[in-house]
Formats: C-alpha cells, structure tokens, sequence
C-alpha cells in the first residue's frame, strides 16, 4: 500500500481565487493511502519545496500528488523535490487545479468540487505508478539550420563559434534571404548589404559551417540529440568544386528573358545565373525551365565559354543522409500575394509595386540602379502615395488578408518615405496609415524625423481604391482627421503587403513534427519562457518563421536559439524519457497495427521463439519498442487490438483508475 | 433613451453588422463614391452605431445618399459591410408612416423621354416605404 | 440548351435594345430562353434588412418558377440579376429569411429553399456556350473596334453573394469582346458607380459619377462603351460628348451577324 501526500497549492488567488484550497485539502484526506494533506501560498516556491521534502521523511511518503497548475508548468520542479527527497521522480502526480478548474470556473463551490474530483483521481492513478528510471542517448554534436536569412546566419556562425560543426540547408541558390533584398534598414540607415554581406562570407569560410545552397530538407527522422536528414541538393548543372563564379556565362547566355527572382521580377536575368554579385556561394546555376540546351538540346554555348570547364549538363539531384543533434527552423517570410486586394490595382498598373519591390527601385543594384524611376515609362514620379496595413489586421471572414498585424511595415513605410524625400526632395510623399506601431528603440523618434524633418505627409485613414487613369493613378482615400474624403493623382502607389510564412514551413513542420499556429507560423514551447524551442524536443526557432520581426528581434532570436542548440551539443549524454511504450510480447498477436499509427518509427517487429502450454516451441512475430525513438505518445497503446501494448507512467490501468475516479 | 437603444439593437439585428468588428481605417469611407454627398460618412454609421449616437442617422439626409454600390461592403477589411447599416437605417426611418422621401404623386417632374424603369422602381423602393 | 428567362420591366420598355439582342444572340447560339410567365418585376434594389420579405417575394417567384422547370434562370439586366441573386443567396443562407418567406408563398403552394442556379446572360455565355464556341460562331468580327467594358457596381458586388469575377479586376466583358473580334481597352472606372438611381432626384451628383467614368475611358482611345446596366447606360449616355455607349448585347449581335 502506498504513502501518499497531499499539497494544495493556492497559486496565490491564481487558485485560491475560485476553489476552496484548505476544503480540497481536508477531502483528500480522506482518500485510501493518503496519510498526509495540507495547502500552501506558493508549493512550487522554495518554502513550498521544502514543505513537500520535510512531509516525505516524516510521514515516510511513497509517492505524492500536488495540486496545481498544467504539469506542463511545474511537474519538473516537482519531480526534483521528489528526487532530492529520496522519492522516485515518476512517484508524481499533478492534478491541474488552475488550467482546468480555478481559471474556468467562477463560482467557487464548482471550482471546488471539480479540484476534489481532480485530486481522487491523481490519487488513484499514483496507486499503481512505479518507479521509472530514464535511460540515456549519445548527442551528435552536429546541428542543421534550415533556411539562409539573416536569421539561419546568425544562428549558424553563434554555434560554429562555440567550436560546433553546423549545416545551412538553403532553398535559393545563394544564402542571404530578404535582407539581401533589402536597400537601407531602418532606423539607422544602415545599408543592408554593407551588414550582411560580411556575416555571409564569414558563413561561407567558416570552417565549421557548410552551405547545402539549392537546397531542401526531404526527410527527418531521430529524435533530440539523434536526428537523421535527408537532405536533397538539387542540380545546378555546375560543378560547385570547379565554378570559380567568374560570370561569363551568365554574360554569354543567349537565353536572357527570364524573370530576376532577385529583382521580383521587375528586371530579367540569363538562364544561367548568379543571383546577385556578392551571392554566397557564388558559383552559377542553371535554371532548367529556361535553359534551351536542357530542353532542347539546343545550344551549349554556356559549356563553350567556361574556361574551368563546370559545366555539366548531366548532373542529378542528389540526396545526402546526415546525422544532427539539433535542428533550427529559419524559414523566414514572403509578402502575401495582391491578387485579392486588387482595389489597390496591383495587377492592373505597373507603377503599383509592394515595399519589397519599392526596396528593389531603390537600391543600387536594383533594375533601376537605385535611380527612382516608376516601372510603366521609366519616368520619375512626383507623387508617391504609401498604403499601410494591405492585408494586415483583416477578419478572417474577410477572406483574404492576414489576422495579424505584420509589425515591420509601418517602420519600413517610414524609411522609404523618409529615403524618397531625401534623395529626391522634389517627389510629394503621401502615407495613408490606420495607426503608426514604433514600438521600439529610436523608432518613433525615426518616424516623427520623416514627418518633421523630411516632409512626409503622413494621413489618418485608408485609401479605398486605386484606378488607373491614364498615365496617372487616383487614389481615393479618407482622411480620417479631417473628415474628408480625399482624390490623389499620384505617379506611383506602394502597398506594404502584409507578410507570411514561407510556403515551404508546412511540410517542413510536418516532417519535424514541430507545431503551427492557424497562420503557419511556428509555436514556440512557451510563448514568455521558451521563445525560441518548438515543443519538439531538439527543434528550435529562429527569426520569421516563430512570427513577424524585424532585423533587430531576429538577431536576437537567432542568437538565443543558437544559445540553447549549443547548451544541447554541449552534453554528452541526454536523459531520455521513460515513459515510453512497452509491449507485453505474450500479448502481441503480431498484427503491426501499432507499428502502422507511430508516428516515429519506434516500433519494429521481431521473431523470437516461445515455449508454448503444449510444450513445443514456436516462432512467434512480436512488436518490439526502442525507447531512444518512443515519444511516449500513447498511440500505439490505443491502436492495439489486444491490449498488449503500454505505455510506462500511463499505463491503461492507471488510467482507468482515473477515469473511475472521476466517475465515482 | 430607451426607444433609441431599442433602436440601436433593431438596427444591428436586421443589418446583420456588428459594428464591433471595426477598426476605424476608414476604407469604407475612403471608398464611398457618394462620400461629398453625405453629411455622415460610413465610418461614421459604424461608429455612431456602436456608440449608440443613433438620433442624428435617423434625421440625416445621408441615407438616401447611399448608392448601394457595395463598394464599402467588398472592401472593408473587418468584414463589417457599412452599406448594409445605411440600409437598416433608411428602412426603419421608411417604416415611420408619412416618412417616404419620394411620393407617387407629382413623380412627372422627374422623368424625362429616356430614363429606363429601373431608375424610376429603384427610385420608389429606395424612397418609398 | 434550355434556360428560364427573366426579362424585368426596363426590357421590355426603354431598354428594347438590350433584349432584342440577347435573345437573337441567343438563338444563333443554339439557347432558348424561355420567359417565365407572369414575371413581376424584381424592384430593382436589393434591401439589405433581413427582415423585409414582401418586396422580395416577387424574385422567389421567379426562382421557384424556373426549378419548376428544372432550369437555370438567366437574366440581362444587371439589376434584375443582382436582387435574384441576392435573393437567392438570402434564401440559401439566413434560416429566418427562408421561413418567413415561405409563410408568405404557402397560399401560392410555394416552397422554395434557394435550388435555382441563378446565372447572368454573361455567365451564359461565358460558362455554359462558352467563349471558344462564340467565337468559332462569329461571322462578322468586329475588327478594329476598340472597346471599353463597362462594370458598374451591381454585376460584380457584393462579390461574395454574385461570385461572377474578380470584382476588382474583372474580364468578363473583356474576354468576350475579345472573342467577338474586338480589341478591349483598359481603364480604371470601369466598376465605379455610375451615380445609379440618384439621378432622379440628384441629377447634378450622378452626373459628375458618369463624367468621370466617361473621360477616363476616352482617355483609354475607345470607339465605344458597353455595359449590361440600362440605368449605367442612360447615365453615361446623358453625359456623353462623342463617346459611343451601348449594350454589349448588340456587339454581340453584329459580330454573330444577327443584328438586323
């Protein structure tokens, strides 16, 4: 018979507030095995603690259940106190009086008799716990880093400084992601280029990073500590060790009307291309879709004209298995598509283009080499207007834009307002805004700069439509503050498009089994204390992907990511879990139904040979668990016909027992 | 006080808008084609609906301005469809015996040899109870 | 191919035009449109309250005349059209709605749960004879001819209720003129409001709506407007100074050579 004790933690008025603590823990009381139960302000606090340690030895405890907030909180802290009083740290149990009682209920005789039910029920479960022991996996000491932004940069080169070797997987051919896009950061000015470029060379010779460019993560199996990648690298048709990035070929390519990614499509590259000059890695690739000798068989001049002979038209994607302790998703963000806001007449002028192309127009190495000339007629425009919020912060019975506000747009909006009457005092800047956000350093003092120094005519309100009329665009929109409704002829109109996860993070966090929001976005493990883990264990998060940020926040967020892979690669040896399943082989029929549902690839089948009543011997197909992949999800336990399979700490019985508690 | 709150509820109610949902960009009104035309704006039914400053809507000469081109419906980006409280707000007005904006009798005066019927039976139904 | 047909008052007055044409066109296209009897006339504007019902039972009429006969019901007019649809969609989405109308229709043995495919004689054309076919059909094409499409509000909005096209950057208009041999021009009034209704007793409003519609379009270099609207078409025509206006009905009649 187990010694079970009690403790009812108030959780200052979080609990107290709406159940009864000191009732809850007379109840209990009275519950079979409990021999001692008593509440207090704070348990998890150290006087709470040491209250549990102190009840152990006197009233020689087996095993304990407290009453508090979601295990998900606190079930470690208390599973140490257990420890360091000499219990086993499985001999917890937590029945959650806060998450699912005290802060759902309002009457407070409710909340306390659901608190008590709870309680039996935590009781009745620790009657037939047993004390586990976690086994312990090996770390590779490798870590993998999907995307090449500012982001998968910065937390690549924290953790190759701490002496680890690190991977970038990138999709483009180059890393750099959408800073590299960008013309100025705001709100120093810094160019962006002139901060990023260095961190992408220092990436690319770091001798403990290696760049996969081009390409994608296919497969992740393993778990914390122990992951296996496959990683597909698709062909470039260049020799990587060969192509020096000299350019002749992209010069001498005589397919040169495809679309520029780089330049959003505003300026045209050759079929075989380097993205952008100070690409990393600069070696060429070519674009199958365009280049005519891979369709046709047509042409070659590309493999004429290289003089390290790199070329190679035969080459195949290739498929590369490696083995990681941690991962770090960085797959950043796009700008949403203005297919559905075409009231802003996106599809049908020219000289309407979103911030990210407006950065293109402006930068140097942009399709107008910096110059400020609207796409239609390469005329300089004298009349810009901005348009805030396209996509952010809509209903989501609106249909089409974002729910959330994409928090960098009206910092952006400011620079290029800002920028435009620098460079070019002589163009009107107009920006509509629903509000201004500058939460941050030196940020609302930058955009009262563009107002106040710089001119810029900032409006309280929402353009409503934009028609194309001629060679001009009307834009009609209210201004709020004054109660009219206004009519701008301007020369170009921006739209600072709402902001998105990439496309690829869905099957990406499906392969990881790592969690997303309704928006795509990441899930952090805690939104306040664990920003930068997934609830995967292993799996952590860097810059756009968690949410919108702008280049400060995901620096940070990078390095803290990469700070937490370092404190992961830095063990030798990880606690597992041992609440794992465990298949009772007499049971097991050999039906594989539990094999088919784990999602982790655990669970293998296996023959061995048994004695059977009859007194021969038979070969019998049995499942078999390896504890070093089992999650402890539980699926399995469900899926199998025979009862055979459990799941340790969690067992069908102690389940039951809960179930019957709460029914009794 | 009460009858105007009662209001307030019936126009919510019979509009289907909830006015709640609006986060005061101003779209709908940077949009509206009869905005010059108009003594309150369709931001402004949204926010004197939600704040229950319903009595000058009601003696404002703004209802009958509205085109019901749905221009502010199709736009809003909350979802909040202002035309659709223009429209509750015309028709409880209209519901008020002798409160047609447009009689039958002395029509005449505003026909001419080419205006289609539909002007005329859109006229009615938009001014006439 | 067999529709039911819901002419409206205007088509069979002011707007002759329109009609006449349609239902040419239609024939040459192998359509027959049949004109549902004892139609009433739809009012011409859709109220929005959920709980008018008497002026819309003249549109749940016509609907459930047309499921009687198992057909879809197409109509020209733009504001005909519009309060069918939306009726329709009322019918279809707001319970309360529904029954309150169908207590109104019980003494006309009348229940009607919004069944009716609700098509626009544009939808037609473009979804069910198809575009390629109207072109292959085209005897006359009309070369040369350079035409603005105009929208208005009521064939594309609400655009969740007439899912007709993008409301915001339609082609409807365009690509049928397109396949009639046309070249369609571009210009940014082309769903704006043309002042509507209010030129009854606005006139001054709705005439500065339409010349805003009408000098963008020159600006585009047009020979002629088409819209499918006759108030559209009255309000642009009353301002126009050297700018065709005309249904598109009657392009589409000259290209299949069915004009005359």
């Amino acid at each position: 018979m187990q010694r079970i004790g009690v403790f009812v933690c108030w959780c200052g008025t979080n609990i107290a507030g709406t159940v009864d603590v000191s009732k809850v823990s007379e109840a209990l009381k009275n519950e079979p095995g409990v021999v001692y139960s008593t509440d207090y302000q704070y348990m998890c606090s150290q006087a709470g603690q040491d209250l549990i340690k102190n009840a152990v030895k006197e009233h020689n405890l087996t095993g304990i259940v407290v009453c508090s907030c979601s295990p998900r909180m606190h079930e470690n802290t208390f599973r140490k106190t257990a420890s360091a009083a000499g219990l086993n740290p499985y001999m917890v149990e937590i029945a959650n009086i806060r998450e699912q009682c005290s802060w759902v209920h309002k009457d407070i005789e409710v909340g306390t008799e659901k608190a008590i039910i709870l309680g039996r029920a935590a009781i009745a479960k620790l009657h037939l716990n047993a004390p586990l022991t976690a086994g312990e996996s090996p770390v590779t000491k490798r870590a993998l880093v999907i995307g090449g932004g500012i982001a998968g940069i910065q937390t690549a080169l924290d953790i190759a400084e701490a002496g680890f070797p690190v991977d970038i997987v990138e999709k483009q051919p180059t890393i750099g992601g959408k800073m590299a896009q960008l013309d100025k950061t705001f709100p120093t000015l810094d160019c962006a280029a002139c901060i990023l470029t260095p961190k992408m060379v220092e990436a690319g010779s770091h001798e403990k990073i290696n760049i996969y460019a081009y390409s994608q993560v296919e497969e992740v199996n393993g778990f914390v500590g122990n992951f296996e990648v496959k990683i597909r690298k698709k062909a470039r048709f260049v020799k990587e060790d060969l192509c020096t990035g000299c350019g002749i070929c992209t010069e001498k390519c005589p397919q040169k009307k495809v679309p520029n990614e780089f330049n959003l499509g505003m300026d045209n590259r050759s079929a075989i291309y380097i993205p952008f000059a100070q690409a990393v890695p600069k070696i060429a690739t070519i674009d199958p879709n365009a280049c005519a000798k891979l369709k046709t068989g047509k042409c070659g001049l590309c493999e004429r004209v290289c003089t390290a002979k790199a070329i190679d038209y035969t080459q195949q994607d290739q498929i590369i298995t490696e083995k990681y302790g941690a991962i770090v998703v960085a797959t950043g963000f796009n700008p949403i598509s203005m297919d559905k806001f075409d009231e802003f007449a996106y599809n049908q002028s020219k000289d309407v283009v979103t911030s990210l192309e407006y950065e293109r127009i402006m930068n140097a190495a942009g399709p107008t080499a910096g110059k400020l000339l609207r796409p239609s007629d390469g005329k300089h425009p004298h009349k810009i207007v901005f348009i805030q919020c396209v996509g952010s912060r809509c209903e989501n019975c609106a249909e089409k834009g974002k729910e959330y506000c994409s928090k960098i747009c009206c910092m952006y909006t400011a620079k290029h307002a800002m920028l435009t009457r620098d460079k070019y005092p002589d163009t009107d800047v107009t920006v509509f805004y629903i509000d201004v956000r500058t939460p941050g350093k030196a940020f609302d003092e930058f955009y009262r700069r563009a107002v106040e120094d710089y001119g810029v005519n900032y409006v309280k309100g929402m353009v409503g439509k934009v028609i194309p009329d001629g060679d001009k665009l009307i834009v009609r929109g209210s201004s709020l503050l004054d109660n009219k409704q206004l009519t701008i002829e301007a020369d170009m109109v921006v739209l600072a498009a709402a902001i998105e996860p990439d496309k690829t993070a869905r099957s990406l966090a499906t392969m990881l089994t790592a969690s997303m929001d309704t928006n795509d976005f990441f899930t952090e493990a805690h939104p306040k204390l664990r920003p930068v883990e997934s609830p995967t264990a292993g799996v952590f998060l860097s810059g756009t992907c968690q949410g919108p940020k702008d280049i400060p926040e995901t620096v940070s967020q990078a390095g803290a990511a990469a700070a937490k892979v370092i404190g992961l690669l830095a063990k030798d040896k990880l606690t597992g879990n041992p609440c794992v399943a465990e298949p009772n082989q007499l049971m097991c029929n050999g039906c594989s139904s539990c094999e088919r549902v784990c999602p982790y690839g655990a669970i293998t089948y296996e023959d061995k040979e048994y004695r059977m009543p009859d007194r021969t011997t038979q070969m019998r197909r049995v499942a078999s668990v390896n504890p070093a992949v089992c999650q402890g999800c539980g699926a399995c336990t469900v899926a199998c016909p025979s009862g055979a399979m459990d799941l340790k700490g969690f067992t069908n019985k102690q389940i039951m027992a809960e179930v019957d508690a709460i029914c009794k | 006080m009460e009858k105007l709150e009662n209001i307030q509820k019936e126009i919510i109610r019979i509009s289907g808008v909830n006015p709640k949902k609006c986060m005061q960009c101003g779209k709908c009104s940077g949009t509206c084609p009869a905005y010059d035309q108009m003594e309150y704006h369709p931001h402004q039914f949204v926010s004197m609906l939600k704040s229950g400053d319903i009595e000058p809507l009601l003696k404002s000469e703004s209802i009958y301005a509205c085109l019901t081109c749905f221009a502010c419906v199709d736009r809003c980006p909350r979802g909040v469809e202002p035309a659709k409280i223009i429209d509750a707000v015309r028709v409880i007005v209209q519901r008020e015996q002798g409160k047609s904006r447009l009689k039958a009798d002395g029509i005449e005066k505003y026909l001419d040899e080419e205006i289609p019927g539909q002007a005329l039976v859109t006229a009615m139904r938009k001014y006439n109870k | 191919m067999k529709v039911s047909y819901f002419p409206g008052c205007t088509l069979k007055t002011k707007a002759k035009d329109l009609e006449e044409y349609a239902l040419k066109s239609a024939k040459a296209l192998g359509v027959e449109m049949e004109e549902i009897e004892n139609w009433q006339c739809c009012g011409g504007a859709f109220t929005t309250s959920s709980d008018e019902i008497a002026t819309k039972l003249s549109s749940v009429r016509a609907l459930n005349s047309a499921r009687q006969k198992g057909q879809s019901l197409v109509s020209v007019c733009s504001a005909c059209h519009n309060v069918l649809k939306q009726t329709n969609h009322a019918i279809k989405s707001n319970l309360e709605f529904s029954q309150k109308t169908n207590n109104y229709l019980k003494s006309e043995n009348i229940e009607y749960n919004g069944e009716t495919e609700v098509l626009h004689f544009l939808e037609l054309l473009r979804d069910k004879v198809g575009y390629d076919e109207i072109k292959a059909k085209v005897v006359n094409p009309l070369k040369d001819l350079k035409v603005c499409c105009y929208y208005g509000c009521l064939l594309l909005r609400p655009s969740k209720v007439m899912q007709m096209d993008d409301a915001e950057n339609p082609s409807i208009l365009e690509d049928l003129v397109r396949a009639l041999g046309a070249e369609p021009k571009y210009f940014g009034f082309r769903n704006e409001c043309c002042g509507g209704y209010t030129i009854m007793d606005q006139k001054g409003d709705a005439k500065g709506k339409s010349k805003l519609i009408l000098d963008s379009a020159k600006k585009a270099g047009v020979d002629v407007i088409v819209t499918a609207c006759p108030l559209c078409l009255y309000n642009l025509k009353k301002n126009q100074d050297g700018v065709k206006v005309v249904y598109f009905t009657e392009l589409l009649a000259e290209a299949l050579g069915v004009k005359e």
